[in-house]
């Protein structure tokens, strides 16, 4: 029976959803701008120079550079090494394939802090340093799924008769290389390098047990918490932060969406 | 086209073999195909006619033996040195091109001139009547205009010799048929030698200068559609090609290249030997196709007739098959009558009278390869 006074119950759900998920993120650009040392309410007035204050801090522009060359160079090195692992995984047929991806996805699921420990001891006992270069082999490691992920689906559309065609055509095998595989997969590279990007910009916890004195930006904003004068100005850069993810995985996703309608597009005109 | 057979040949396949661990996919052949000749492999999906047209291309590196194409052994020659190109099944359009990219992907690597890059890249749209749509990417292409563009891009490198992977089975049945026409006229006028790959019969007859029938990796029987369907070599090309009514028979005599077999209720008749004909203790088998067994109607005689009661009807639109029990023969006979005179009307039951020419029989040999 339909009943006249049913409460809008899922409405309403979803709208709590959406406050509790995004609710306390959007705080950080409101007080960002916000007149006040201290983040209550009411409002104390509009102001920008939170902002004005971050290209003066040294500390805060030496953690951002930090982060700047890990997660470059992170992206960069998981998506190598992601590359050829989705390729194998995606062409060839081989004994432990399965258990091979298994641990190669494992990153996703293992609590990160626990990744984050065995990594320092093993480094420690190495006697390496802790550095950005240790910090960058903690995060490649960690972004390697991700990156996986991305290309597995990107190469899974990728028809081997192109390469033939190519060969038949003339062409050698560097000319092939360069002139169709990477053209065509070159949609999710892009996607895994934007990404890792992202992901190692965010990270915190094996940026702070890897990192010793260099920090990255993450680091720095957690450092930065101690002192509540400072307060205002993390939040500033918090919000650049966020704008930059946003930003990042929704240019990715965009580009990995565009090559996928493509492609059953095309796969759909062929049968 | 005017061919003489004492040319030298375009390929020259000699004792080619090649083996996937101990599994022969393709067995000890030997196999000529002549300059300008449209030259189909045909065969069941397993024959091993797909990997014959990959070691002439070049994907795949034979066990033993020597391929010739054009007096150039190739044999240890990477595909993209070969004089060949190829129209791959599922076409394999560069997705990231656009229509005149694709066809002149092979060009930029012989660094012509730009206007001379793009009047062959312009002949070969017209070629294959697609240059309205040059702009276009792969996506945004039909199934029958993927197979064009694949045609031109193969065409534009003047090929010694075009190797088609079974093209047109991802096709409708309509645009298929209009195809075979094209394609057929298009060879014949640029006169590149083409090699087709398929598993369709009636493809094969209807654009072939020649077929090679192959099963298991070895060649049953190499020659004319119309001598391949009229005079099958062996009971398999003969099942292979449309219907076909086996009969057992007696050997009843035999000379230098004809042999007299009876076979039950239709009587002596002389037959030619096909090669590599062998008779077991005397026992035979020859074929007539259904379409060589005619009905009479009415008034109508024929000097030999047989009697038979029909035993199942099929409407086909334009034929009928008809089955026809005969008493004495072990099987029933397969009849195929246009349905001029009423063939789709005649009642399960109803007794009929056949006609048939005692030229249309073919004698069989056993199965085995033969030597092209």
């Amino acid at each position: 029976m339909r009943n006249g006074f049913k409460l809008p119950l899922l409405p309403a759900f979803v709208i709590l959803y959406f406050v509790f998920l995004y609710g306390p993120i959007l705080l950080i650009p409101i007080f960002s701008f916000n007149n006040a040392a201290a983040t209550t309410f009411p409002l104390a007035g509009f102001t920008t120079k939170w902002y004005g204050q971050l290209p003066g801090n040294s500390a805060l522009l030496t953690a951002a550079r930090n982060s700047m060359i890990v997660g470059v160079t992170v992206s960069l090195l998981s998506t190598l090494l992601a590359i050829c692992a989705a390729r194998a995984v995606t062409r060839y047929r081989f004994r432990g394939k399965k258990t091979m991806s298994g641990i190669i996805m494992a990153p996703l699921i293992l609590p990160e802090i626990i990744i984050a420990i065995s990594l320092l001891m093993i480094l420690l006992q190495f006697g390496l340093g802790l550095s950005l270069f240790t910090v960058i082999l903690g995060q490649t490691l960690f972004c390697i799924p991700y990156s996986m992920s991305v290309l597995i689906s990107g190469f899974e559309g990728f028809d081997r008769s192109l390469e033939e065609a190519s060969t038949d055509l003339g062409e050698t095998a560097f000319g092939t290389f360069r002139r169709v595989t990477l053209p065509v997969v070159a949609p999710a590279i892009l996607s895994s390098l934007l990404v890792s990007f992202t992901i190692s910009l965010d990270e915190f916890i094996l940026a702070f047990f890897l990192s010793g004195t260099e920090p990255t930006l993450p680091v720095y904003i957690w450092g930065q918490l101690r002192f509540a004068a400072k307060l205002p100005s993390v939040l500033a850069l918090g919000t650049l932060m966020i704008l930059a993810s946003v930003i990042l995985l929704t240019v990715a996703e965009i580009i990995r969406r565009r090559a996928e309608s493509r492609r059953l597009q095309y796969e759909h005109g062929t049968h | 086209m005017n061919m003489a057979l004492t040319d030298p040949p375009m390929i020259s396949i000699t004792g080619l073999s090649k083996y996937y661990g101990n599994y022969p996919a393709v067995s000890q052949m030997d196999l000529d195909i002549r300059a300008g000749e449209f030259f189909s492999l045909l065969g069941p999906s397993g024959c091993g006619k797909t990997t014959l047209l990959r070691m002439i291309a070049g994907f795949v590196e034979p066990s033993e033996g020597s391929i010739h194409i054009d007096g150039q052994d190739v044999t240890g020659l990477s595909a993209n040195r070969r004089p060949t190109n190829m129209v791959f099944q599922n076409y394999a359009i560069f997705p990231h091109l656009n229509v005149e990219e694709n066809v002149g992907y092979g060009l930029k690597r012989m660094r012509l001139e730009k206007a001379e890059e793009k009047r062959r890249i312009g002949e070969a749209l017209e070629q294959v009547r697609l240059s309205h749509l040059g702009g276009r990417r792969a996506h945004e292409l039909s199934g029958g205009q993927r197979q064009r563009v694949a045609l031109a891009r193969a065409l534009v490198m003047r090929p010694k010799v075009l190797l088609l992977d079974e093209p047109l089975s991802a096709l409708d049945k309509k645009l298929r048929e209009e195809m075979q026409v094209e394609l057929r006229s298009l060879q014949k006028a640029v006169g590149i030698t083409f090699i087709l790959v398929t598993h369709d019969q009636y493809e094969a007859l209807a654009m072939s200068d020649r077929i090679a029938v192959m099963f298991a990796g070895k060649l049953e029987q190499v020659a004319t559609p119309k001598e391949i369907y009229q005079r099958p070599r062996t009971r398999k090309v003969a099942d292979f090609l449309g219907g076909m009514n086996f009969l057992n028979a007696r050997l009843v005599g035999e000379r230098a290249g004809t042999v007299s077999v009876e076979a039950a209720k239709f009587g002596a008749v002389n037959l030619s030997k096909p090669q590599g004909f062998t008779a077991t203790n005397g026992h035979v088998t020859v074929g007539i196709r259904p379409e060589r067994l005619r009905l009479l109607w009415d008034d109508d005689r024929a000097e030999h007739e047989l009697i038979g009661r029909v035993e199942n009807r099929a409407y086909f639109g334009e034929v009928t098959h008809l089955t026809i029990g005969v008493e004495g023969l072990e099987q029933p006979l397969s009849i195929v009558e246009t349905n001029n005179f009423g063939a789709d009307d005649l009642p399960i039951g109803a007794d009929i009278r056949l006609a048939y020419d005692p030229d249309a029989f073919v004698l069989l040999a056993e199965d085995e390869a033969v030597k092209a």
